[in-house]
């Protein structure tokens, strides 16, 4: 059998039947790493020995007839910001260079000690998640499997492209302003971000504490709600997370959706975005509607304002949470330790911190600082109600609300590096989202000119995963395209 | 009030650290930090590793709330944690967690009193706010910090819960200062939330001012003791800077122990960045809270000090001053119920017994009570002792350092030898040697009576302070009679 034409939950499936062996499944992604990752790069560190080794072990395991967890030991790869206890977590940044935490994130914990998942390796992301191509990364980008001249999306691009190539069946990102949705639109996969306060964010280096979630990136929506089902709910570690049962997502898949109304929002569909986008996301409405949807015009006035309010926010959070990387207790500092504890610290901070962080350091900073802070942090927490305020007026109105996710496909390597303005209103479509506090999910819904995936967005009320986890679920299979896998190759154009 | 302190004002910060909370206020580490060994009470949370997250310690809110309430705070019923941002090795996140009354954030509570009384005068102080917020690590130096060759850090204060209570500039004279926080002191003790004679358990930031003069803040005076020294030192320097016509500057200063020293000026101040710790959820607390909060509130000095006015028939002189260190109250009160004998001279006989010889020893020895080891029961020996006649008030006061190490009083009479010389027989002969030995003193005793006391002290010295002064008197009389002298 060709473990790559199988979803997570029909591996699942296959292993309950004693068809294929839980080893044999993590030797043929390890392999198909060692083959595709030259090209792709998705990854920054694998644990292969100790991954095999748990692999025999459960195998051994279920043989005896014990339990091993819901996941069966499938591949999972994590993005390298989500803590995995004795394994290096560097988000990608120099300044971690040589970390290994000595605890697990509360959604490792889950997935992988408790549920049998196995870590396959760490996946590639903009330094700190800071950027949407994965360009920001001190160990080099990721490239689209699509077409390699192109990003993959960011922050969490190594997980994006990992799992649209076939390198690992299920993966984790982190969504702070559109990083999980963003790498799931450009590499034709499915990524979800959940309300926030759903998936305990303990165990996440922070980036924008009060904006980010986790979130699984697989390659459909099932699988999506396979994981979900096991990383959400209340964390006695992050007290932000929710005290609020968990739905059974994955039962709620297939239900109709002839009552649902979905709110259409005319500001999302912009000059900013592609015409290829627009005719795909129109063309996966009518199919929706096709199933019994109702769809009815809502309106966000404030889009206008969701990148400089998104940006203050992040930035001002970035700077603080940042603030505990000095090379003191973890990471690497400087070797020239000459002058004192400031200048040993400013010198480590200025030598290992990339362009970007420091750019989003240094504005954080300035926001927050005596004078500006009214002008700035507090002004932006004011657009941050108003951007919330629009979302409940159209939650009045729709279940779920459905539009692009980013404004284009993947754009090239180096297209947008030098001009960051541009690089952050990729962001428009996603991080209004992070601003509310709202789900979110992103699916493949067609392919542009240029064969390169487009995402489709459904946005749901809060706590309202299982609403747009069903939606999302009949649109797949009305349009059928999730089991084919990125070409890897390099296109012309 | 001295008019050398007129147009002082002191306005003081105390920080004192919750310590009989068993966990750090944010994570689940051993609070007892100055029990184990270097970063060994640590976690990734109080470490600041990437990717923790705190939880608030809900012991810590009520601990807080118990202090709201013995200080007559209003205590905010909605709130949430602020960022302080800086760097410092003693930080692990570069932040520290606190509380913050602007920008949209509330202290924990606001206002309150504390009533302090000087030269018998009462007066009551106004609180501005208390406040939560983490400890920072501790640095370590080899010697002082100026010649240490390194510094070395121990996480294990790090996130160990201070409460921060801030007064109004309100405080005229350092003697103010020095009652405030003597009576603050007495309240944390009473509320159980802090042992305040643990060494680093309470630190001060004193703010100093000249009426009219820009005012300079006074950082880390480590102990309650120190305060008044510092604030003295610091008062003296600003008048005579005034004195010699320079204008004050506002600035920041520390104190050495010795004296104070300029840590940066007002366009230096350091800008903290404050902004909502957002990882943290608003902490709400409700009226049904605070009331049980309030029942369970333990007896406060002045509720103890009125009840021992009453009960036990002291001045309220001797009982504010017995109840202010409440191990010396549990002490005192202990001792005498032991006591059914005890009647109300002896209740203020054990006081004064508490307050003067013990405390002085006390004092002397840098020791609180409850490291000696005194007990009630042998005050109570000691002062039946002399109540039976059987050693005198002087001698007594030459068991105290014994009696403090633990040894039994009976024994200790017996060890000296010094029981009370009682016997006639014996003082009568003491009391002639004496008269033959000093002429010259009986032949002054025919022209001045008060001559006399110089032979009953001539009796005393001879029998080293144990001759009982009653009987040695009459035998004296009766023989100087016999001489005719009357």
């Amino acid at each position: 059998m060709n473990v790559l034409d199988y979803m997570g939950y029909e591996l699942i499936e296959k292993i309950k039947g004693t068809e294929i062996k839980i080893e044999e499944i993590v030797q043929f992604y390890y392999d198909r790493i060692e083959e595709t990752d030259k090209i792709i790069h998705s990854f920054v560190h694998f644990s292969k020995e100790k991954a095999l080794e748990k692999a025999k072990y459960l195998d051994e395991s279920f043989k005896k007839g014990n339990s091993i967890g819901k996941l069966y030991g499938l591949p999972i790869a994590i993005k390298d910001c989500i803590c995995v206890k004795n394994s290096p977590t560097t988000c990608s940044s120099k300044i971690l260079e040589g970390y290994y935490p000595p605890y697990n994130a509360t959604v490792t914990e889950r997935l992988v000690d408790k549920e049998g998942a196995i870590c396959i390796g760490r996946t590639n992301m903009d330094e700190f998640a800071m950027g949407s191509s994965t360009e920001n990364s001190c160990y080099g980008p990721t490239y689209n499997p699509w077409d390699l001249k192109r990003v993959p999306g960011g922050s969490s691009g190594g997980s994006g492209a990992c799992v649209a190539s076939g390198q690992s069946i299920f993966a984790l990102g982190s969504d702070t302003g559109g990083s999980i949705r963003c790498p799931a639109s450009y590499c034709g996969i499915v990524g979800l971000k959940t309300t926030y306060g759903r998936i305990s964010r303990y165990g996440l280096v922070s980036y924008a504490n009060s904006l980010e979630q986790i979130g699984p990136m697989t390659r459909c929506v099932q699988d999506c709600a396979l994981l979900l089902e096991i990383m959400a709910g209340k964390d006695p570690l992050d007290s932000t997370t929710v005290d609020k049962d968990v739905d059974q997502y994955t039962k709620e898949l297939d239900k109709p959706i002839d009552k649902k109304v979905l709110g259409i929002p005319k500001e999302f569909f912009g000059e900013g975005v592609e015409s290829s986008v627009k005719a795909s996301v129109k063309k996966a409405i009518d199919e929706l509607k096709s199933l019994g949807a109702k769809t009815v015009d809502v309106s966000f006035p404030h889009l206008e304002y969701t990148i400089p309010t998104y940006y203050l926010i992040a930035m001002s959070e970035a700077s603080s949470n940042l603030e505990r990387f000095d090379g003191l207790r973890h990471g690497k500092m400087v070797e020239n330790l000459k002058g004192d504890v400031f200048e040993v610290f400013s010198r480590t901070r200025g030598e290992k911190f990339g362009p970007e962080v420091r750019r989003r350091i240094i504005l954080g900073t300035y926001a927050l600082s005596a004078g500006y802070f009214d002008m700035f942090y507090i002004k932006a927490l004011k657009v941050r109600t108003l951007i919330k305020n629009d979302f409940q007026r159209a939650f009045e109105k729709c279940d779920a609300i459905v539009c692009p996710t980013m404004p284009t496909t993947a754009f090239k390597i180096g297209e947008l590096v030098d001009d960051p303005l541009q690089m952050y209103m990729m962001d428009v479509l996603t991080c209004p989202v992070n601003l509310a506090g709202l789900p979110a999910l992103s699916i493949p819904c067609g392919f542009d000119g240029k064969g390169l995936p487009i995402g489709f967005q459904i946005i749901g009320d809060y706590f309202e995963e299982n609403i747009i986890l069903n939606i999302g679920y009949l649109l797949e299979e009305k349009l059928g395209i999730f089991r084919g896998l990125a070409p890897i190759t390099k296109r012309g154009n | 009030m001295s008019s050398k302190y007129e147009d002082v004002i002191i306005g003081l910060e105390v920080h004192i650290q919750m310590t009989t909370l068993k966990t750090k206020l944010f994570c689940s580490c051993n609070a007892d930090y100055r029990s184990a060994g270097a970063n060994l009470f640590t976690c990734p949370i109080c470490l600041g590793l990437p990717g923790s997250l705190p939880v608030v310690n809900k012991t810590a809110i009520e601990f807080a709330t118990r202090l709201a309430l013995a200080l007559n705070c209003k205590i905010n019923k909605s709130m949430y944690f602020f960022r302080k941002n800086y760097f410092y090795p003693d930080l692990p996140k570069g932040f520290q967690i606190s509380q913050y009354n602007k920008a949209g954030g509330k202290a924990f509570a606001d206002g309150g009193i504390i009533t302090i009384k000087l030269k018998d005068k009462k007066k009551d102080l106004q609180l501005n706010r208390i406040h939560l917020e983490e400890d920072p690590a501790r640095l370590v130096h080899k010697g002082s910090i100026a010649t240490s060759p390194y510094t070395l850090v121990d996480y294990n204060r790090s996130g160990i819960t201070l409460i921060e209570i801030v007064s109004e500039p309100i405080m005229r004279s350092p003697e103010e200062a020095r009652e405030y926080l003597k009576q603050l002191k007495s309240i944390v003790q009473y509320t159980g939330i802090s042992d305040p004679n643990l060494e680093g358990s309470c630190r001060v930031d004193a703010n100093i001012s000249i009426k009219g003069h820009p005012r300079s803040e006074v950082k880390n005076i480590n102990s309650f003791k120190e305060v008044e020294r510092a604030l003295k030192w610091e008062i003296s320097r600003q008048k005579n800077l005034i004195k010699r016509g320079h204008e004050l500057i506002q600035e920041t200063r520390h104190w050495d122990g010795r004296v104070t020293i300029s840590l940066r000026t007002k366009e230096f101040e350091k800008d903290y960045r404050y902004f909502p710790e957002q990882d943290l959820v608003p902490i709400e607390i409700d009226q049904e809270f605070i009331d049980k909060v309030r029942k369970d509130l333990p007896e406060m000095p002045n509720e103890r000090s009125t009840r021992f006015q009453d009960e036990y028939q002291l001045s309220e002189f001797d009982a504010d001053n017995l109840v202010l260190d409440k191990n010396i109250a549990d002490f005192y009160e202990e001792g005498i119920k032991s006591e059914p004998s005890f009647g109300i001279d002896d209740y203020k006989l054990y006081c004064n017994w508490l307050m003067n010889d013990i405390s002085g020893w006390l004092n002397d020895n840098n020791k609180e009570i409850k490291e000696t080891f005194l007990k009630p029961s042998q005050l109570i020996d000691l002062i039946k002792a002399i109540n039976e006649g059987k050693i005198t008030g002087k001698i007594a006061k030459t068991f105290v350092d014994k009696i403090m190490k633990g040894a039994p009083v009976s024994e200790i009479i017996k060890k000296s030898g010094k029981e009370r010389i009682s016997d006639e027989k014996a003082l009568e002969n003491i009391a002639r040697e004496v008269i033959e030995e000093n002429p010259k003193i009986v032949d002054d005793c025919r022209k001045k009576p008060s001559a006399k006391e110089a032979l009953i002290g001539k009796v005393m010295a001879e029998t080293k302070g144990q001759a009982d002064p009653e009987i040695t008197r009459k035998i004296m009389l009766k023989l100087l009679q016999e001489l005719g002298i009357e």
